[in-house]
């Protein structure tokens, strides 16, 4: 079933008709070549890919400039087909442009969302993108990548006296700090863009002395938070480096954010115009996004917790799309009443046969939500007869569920790896906690069973001819005993594997890998089943939908990719992201994917139309883990500096902020009735937070919503309903079973 | 590789051009200065960037350390040629050439056939499992130590406190319960492990532990004292625990006990209650026994000896008692019996020694030294470990505690005469007693010729004939030795009385050294002039001379905690082996053997579990 190995692109190249940008995805480079696009407003973003990188209103010269660019590429290459095409969009998009300033706008999502349907009914799109593929020979890629580099230095080709540069900055800086208290907070997010492309000026136009001592005159002043990327910075003092430096070109060709009130900003361009500092001007209008505001400055702590991105804040009209972050209707089945504990318990089986009720009853209220997106919006595997019975061995378990909250934690379980001389690298545990798979840096998956349940593969095809098919326990005579055993070990990857995931049905297991896979493995026969190949660089992250079928991986290419498990070639490329996209979440609705970037951001993806729906700023470090609150409504993420955000996903909000942890938080974990929050780091630690709490201590009112400006609360002490220590064992993993006992699983490490 | 040097502040990494230039020449390459700068720095920079993509693979291998592997796959991804050979674990040496200014890693020759054809292939590595435990019910499991510390470290500085944190993390793993002994009390491994800390922080030269030496001493004493619950179950070896506290605390107090004013007098007394309180277990009489022994001589002397008549009688109640149910408790009342018979032997031979050598000392013309322990003491002056048995630095305090130390039991303590004491005794312990000393004079009288014995694989190497008596005390020294492994220079060995060594004169100091000290003598195993025949010479002299004649040789073993419970009566403790051949080593060769002492080597960890203060090994 491994599917050959041709152009990624090809999905994508159908998702957006005949104007398919040949190669983008299939490298990095290439997504650049999307950034570049984008940033030239709409006209490329909205044909390029699916992503929805928002656009902005970039000055139209520069917009056909970038134009004529890729025009000029696409010729080159013979696709002649793509020119014309280009040409007539580039026509309608000039008006549609006028028309919607934000990229994700009206009929162009209509539009998506339509090839989108089309696609996630499984219409075999193989044959209509195969054709075009072949037109995207490799050598395509180079020329594409040194026209896109060529095209965004470009946008350096001003330049002023070199000498002057600190004369500019830091007049700049004596300005800003002399203006009032209100101001300067809001202008001092300025330091930090303006110090970068100053520099890359600088060095672009081979000013190397220049620019190093501009970088040891103001490098020590920006915020901590940017000491990463101002390493990357400081050794970075050739023009051919910038070249080759991925990090770099994203700064330059996405604008950074930033979020001034309209006073602010008349002050500063007041004294720019002054002072006829045109080079500073320059650059904030061609490199800066300033996304102006009526009313009050923001003060500094609240600039704080939303900035330490990559690329600035996220803008106000990205996170206004409607989410539907409602849960989808539970299928009705029709739950058999234990005959058994109705008659062992009388007394106790009746109350139970109510909740039960209740339950369904509940189920059936939520139809009503107004957050719950339509039943069929993306269409989801029917249920199978084990599927109903697992459902119903779910609600069992959930009524003997213990209800969690400050006065009643969890109970801890620790699974430790011994011997774990390959290195743990992923953990997980299937749903009903049966199962226990690992993921090592020797590219073996290991899998565990957790219950006295010994894992067993399923006979042979000759063996299984010879079963009579017609008895009762045919499932049981299909496995094989001799295979019988506590563990088993899948090989396959060729790299580390960094994570894995199983499928809720626990027929299935996916692991990512860095060479660059993801693979599916069969839990009946432990055996490689699809190798979906597609990131061609490390894949972080793999993760299954809650109902099964779809799963989404992120990678070192920067790009989510939502898969099927029967498609070997992705459905949507969730592109937009920065930097590489280390952990990927699914929405309890499968609606909506979550993912987490190096670029210090968190980016939800709706699945539908591959849109991205909210970008969250705040973090200061790469995000490493996700998680979803039971009901959908809320986002929990961690990153390596430790610290819990938690976000309103219906207001795109920040909500929260735990902070107690002091390493890389890779794990967290909502219980099952999300009152608690739990999360898993490399301090060896865990970690309980009242999330009841800092949910409600929330005042979502009109005025938050609509600014977007947060008044986070500093109550983690609070919040923080314990700290539990393992054994010099980092956290690696954490799982709340049906009834809410907290497993936890890391490998031990002898240091 | 080359040579990375920081001119600067740097934060990176450079490589210089002349190591370009070097490279390239030795690749046959000439290249131009021009070229090598530019070269040397965008090597530079490709370095950077791979280490920085390589943090990336680290970060998601969920590790701490950077691996070479993860910068090779940096590399890999960026399309350049790997570096292969440095994945080993064993750090590579980085050597500097003097004459070229040139560094390098040293490359080994690695015979490729040998390693094939190895024998010593290592054996596979354990299997990768999974355990689980319950770690925290109910989210209960340590509310205790969330993030805080137990109050009674809550006092302590910051930087104590960090090591405080250290060390309960690397002793008790994460669960923080220092100096609270009674928390743990019911795991004899935690309290063994609480003991061995006890015991480097003592001996950490570095550490003023101040007036924490108290609440230590709390702690060890209530390993020493208290019936702890693990002692309900007979199966649990508390026994080593209580000699090995015991054997702490006076090497707490031989080191720290100018600390604390008043401590040597606090001990005594909370032993004595101990002793003379009958409602107290067996087991914490023992231990009082054992502190007592351990404190010294004196102590024994002065604490146990008046008590015995009183304490003899519930002993002899418990011994004589031949009940099936009693039996537990009976083979306690052995080992207390073991126990004081140990402390009581050396105490006599002490006391006797003691006599000798300020009779000798006198003799030589030392007037001011007219007590046997302080003409003892400047027998000592030259020997490193000063926690022999037989010195007695706790005489100074004890001497100030009887000076200023008001209503304390044993101001009016007289010392008895030494035959009145062993008279007395006798009474007591009989036989068992006068065999203990019985086996030194045929031994000592006739300076044995006898064949030569290499002694390799004892504990105690010196089990020569002429020195058995000093042989038996051996287990005392080494013991002391075990917890106090010091270096010369060492602040405790210093202070000797600037009084007394004055008045040692050279002569008196070399010969009694060499002939009450013998033993200690063969812990400074290098001594030069020394010899066997030497200190037989010497030897009578500070015999203890009993009327008592034994078998001419034999090793004596006092039943241990096993050996206890299995036999009847009394009788027990006379065991005889016959004796080793003795040793005709010269000197020298006899001195080689000794290093031992006082080395933390294997036999301390044997030591430590065995019982020190009952099994007399030859």
């Amino acid at each position: 079933m491994t599917p050959l190995l041709s152009a990624p692109g090809k999905m994508a190249a159908v998702q957006d008709g005949p104007m398919e940008l040949d190669t983008e995805k299939e490298t990095k480079p290439e997504i650049l070549s999307d950034g570049t696009s984008k940033l030239s407003g709409n006209a490329a973003s909205g044909t390029l890919s699916s992503s929805p990188l928002t656009a902005g209103g970039a000055p139209k010269q520069e917009d056909q400039q970038t134009l004529i660019a890729v025009l000029q590429f696409l010729r080159r290459n013979k696709l002649s087909e793509s020119v014309e095409i280009l040409r007539r969009e580039a026509g309608l998009e000039d008006q549609e442009d006028s028309q919607t300033l934000d990229g994700s706008g009206g009929g162009k999502g209509d539009r998506d969302g339509g090839e989108a349907n089309s696609l996630l009914s499984r219409v075999s799109i193989t044959s209509a993108a195969a054709p075009q593929s072949t037109l995207t020979p490799i050598t395509v890629k180079r020329a594409n990548e040194q026209l896109d580099v060529s095209v965004v230095l470009s946008a350096y080709s001003q330049q002023g006296d070199p000498s002057l540069y600190q004369v500019y900055y830091s007049g700049l800086k004596n300005f800003i700090e002399s203006v009032l208290d209100c101001h300067r907070a809001e202008l001092s997010q300025l330091f930090y863009p303006l110090f970068v492309h100053m520099y890359l000026e600088l060095v672009y136009n081979n000013h190397e002395n220049e620019a190093k001592a501009f970088f040891e005159k103001f490098g020590g002043d920006q915020e901590c938070y940017y000491q990463d990327d101002l390493r990357v910075l400081c050794g970075l003092t050739k023009k051919e480096h910038l070249k080759g430096n991925e990090v770099l070109l994203d700064f330059r060709t996405s604008r950074f954010v930033l979020r001034i009130s309209r006073d602010s900003y008349q002050l500063l361009k007041r004294h720019l115009q002054e002072r006829h500092n045109n080079q500073i001007w320059n650059i904030i209008q061609e490199h800066l996004y300033i996304d102006i505001f009526d009313g009050m400055p923001r003060s500094k702590s609240q600039i704080d917790s939303m900035s330490g991105s990559f690329a600035g804040e996220a803008r106000r009209e990205v996170n206004k799309v409607k989410v539907f972050h409602g849960l989808l209707k539970e299928p009705e089945i029709e739950v058999p009443l234990d005959d058994e504990e109705d008659e062992a318990e009388n007394e106790e089986g009746k109350p139970k046969k109510k909740k039960t009720k209740k339950d369904s009853m509940g189920s059936k209220s939520k139809k009503q939500d107004p957050n719950a997106p339509q039943q069929n919006r993306i269409p989801l595997p029917e249920l199978k007869d084990s599927d109903k019975l697992d459902k119903i061995m779910y609600m069992k378990e959930s009524t003997k569920r213990i209800r969690l909250g400050p006065e009643n934690l969890p109970s801890i379980c620790f699974y430790s790896f011994l011997n774990a001389y390959q290195g743990l690298t992923a953990v997980d545990f299937t749903d009903d906690s049966s199962l226990l798979a690992g993921g090592f840096a020797d590219s073996t998956v290991r899998i565990w069973s957790v219950t006295p349940k010994k894992l067993r593969k399923v006979k042979s095809a000759g063996e299984l001819n010879l079963i009579d098919k017609e008895s009762d326990d045919v499932l049981e005579r299909i496995m094989d005993e001799k295979t019988a055993s506590e563990s088993k070990i899948l090989c396959g990857h060729s790299g580390p594997v960094y994570s894995v995931s199983f499928s809720p049905d626990r027929n299935y297991l996916l692991s990512s890998s860095e060479d660059g896979t993801v693979r599916l493995w069969s839990l009946q026969t432990f055996t490689c089943l699809v190798g979906y190949k597609g990131h061609n660089y490390p894949v972080w992250d793999t993760h299954f939908s809650p109902f099964g079928y779809y799963f989404v991986s992120g990678g070192h290419d920067r790009v989510a990719r939502l898969w099927a498990t029967d498609h070997y070639q992705p459905l949507r490329i969730f592109a937009g992201h920065l930097a590489d996209v280390t952990c990927t979440r699914f929405h309890p609705n499968s609606n909506y994917v979550a993912t987490g970037s190096t670029d210090r951001t968190i980016r939800l993806w709706d699945v539908l139309n591959g849109n991205c729906v909210r970008i969250f700023t705040g973090h200061k470090g790469p995000v490493h883990s996700l998680a979803f609150s039971p009901n959908g409504k809320f986002l929990a993420s961690g990153s390596t500096d430790g610290r819990v955000l938690l976000w309103d996903i219906g207001h795109g909000l920040m909500i929260g902020e735990l902070k107690g942890h002091t390493d890389t938080i890779y794990a967290l974990k909502f219980s099952r009735d999300g009152e608690i929050l739990a999360s898993g780091s490399m301090d060896n630690t865990v970690r309980l937070w009242d999330s009841t709490k800092a949910f409600d201590d929330v005042e979502t009112d009109d005025f938050t919503a609509a600014t977007g400006h947060i008044h986070l609360p500093d109550n983690s002490q609070e919040l923080l309903l314990g700290t539990y220590h393992s054994k010099s064992t980092p956290v690696t993993h954490l799982h709340f079973t049906r009834r809410n006992l907290l497993l936890a699983a890391g490998g031990y490490s002898s240091q | 590789h080359q040579s990375s040097t920081g001119r600067e502040e740097r934060r990176f990494a450079e490589v210089p051009r002349e190591s370009i230039k070097l490279m390239a020449e030795s690749t046959g390459v000439e290249l131009s200065e021009e070229v090598a700068a530019l070269l040397a720095e965008d090597v530079c920079y490709r370095l950077r960037e791979a280490t920085q993509n390589s943090s990336q693979f680290m970060r998601h291998a969920k590790r701490r350390k950077l691996s070479v592997e993860d910068f090779n796959r940096a590399l890999r991804w960026s399309n350049t040629e790997t570096v292969c050979g440095y994945g080993a674990q064993d750090a590579l040496p980085f050597r500097p050439l003097k004459e070229g200014e040139l560094f390098f890693v040293e490359d080994r020759e690695i015979n490729l056939v040998e390693l094939a054809l190895a024998t010593n292939i290592p054996k596979g590595c354990a299997e990768t499992m999974v355990r689980v435990h319950v770690s925290y019910l109910d989210g209960k499991g340590n509310l205790e130590p969330q993030g805080t510390v137990p109050t009674a470290v809550q006092s302590l500085s910051e930087d104590l406190l960090k090591y405080y944190q250290q060390i309960t993390r690397a002793i008790l793993g994460e669960d923080p319960h220092l100096m609270k002994v009674k928390s743990v009390s019911h795991d004899l491994d935690q309290l063994n492990r609480l003991l061995h800390m006890v015991k480097s922080l003592v001996q950490n030269p570095y550490l003023y532990l101040g007036s924490y030496v108290r609440s230590l001493v709390s702690s060890v004493m209530y390993c020493i004292l208290e019936p702890l619950a693990a002692s309900i179950n007979p199966l649990n070896d508390h026994w080593t625990l209580r000699d090995y506290a015991a054997l702490l605390l006076s090497h707490i107090f031989w080191t720290h006990g100018d600390l604390v004013s008043g401590l040597y007098h606090q001990i005594l007394l909370s032993l004595q209650k101990v002793l003379s309180d009958p409602v107290r277990p067996l087991c914490s009489h023992y231990g009082a026994v054992v502190g007592l022994h351990a404190l010294g001589w004196k102590a024994v002397e002065r604490v146990l000896y008046p008590h015995l008549p009183a304490y003899w009688a519930n002993l002899q109640a418990v011994l004589d008692d031949y009940s099936v149910s009693n039996a537990q408790v009976k083979a306690d009342g052995h080992k207390v019996y073991g126990a004081i018979l140990v402390a009581v032997e050396r105490c006599l031979k002490m006391k006797a020694l003691s006599l000798t050598l300020a009779a000798e000392g006198s003799s030589a013309g030392l007037p001011g030294t007219t007590t046997g322990a302080v003409g003892f003491r400047e027998n000592s002056p030259g020997l490193s470990p000063p926690p022999e048995p037989l010195s007695e630095p706790p005489l100074g305090i004890a001497s100030h505690l009887q000076a200023g130390g008001a209503g304390c039991q044993w101001e009016e303590w007289t010392p008895v005469s030494l035959p009145a004491m062993y008279c007395e005794l006798y009474s007591f312990f009989g036989d068992s007693l006068a065999v203990r000393f019985s086996t030194d004079p045929p031994l000592g009288g006739a300076p044995p010729p006898g064949p030569c014995q290499p002694l390799e694989g004892r504990k105690e190497p010196a089990s020569s004939a002429p020195n058995l008596e000093n042989t038996r005390k051996m287990p005392q020294l080494t013991a002391s030795m075990n917890i106090s492994p010091r270096q010369d220079g060492s602040p405790r060995m210093e202070p000797q009385p600037p009084s007394l060594a004055a008045t040692v004169p050279g002569r008196s100091l070399s010969r009694s050294s060499s002939s009450s000290s013998v033993s200690r003598s063969r812990s400074s195993s290098s001594r030069p002039g020394r010899s066997t025949s030497q200190s037989r010479d010497i030897f009578p002299k500070s015999r203890f001379p009993l009327p008592q004649a034994g078998p001419p040789a034999f090793s004596f073993i006092i039943g241990g905690r096993q050996m206890g419970r299995r036999c009847q009566g009394r009788r027990f403790q006379t065991s005889f082996t016959p004796t080793p051949p003795l040793t005709t080593l010269p000197p020298r060769a006899y001195a080689h053997k000794l290093p031992v002492i006082g080395r933390v080597s294997k036999p301390v960890r044997r030591w430590t579990c065995s019982h020190y203060s009952l099994h007399l090994p030859l």
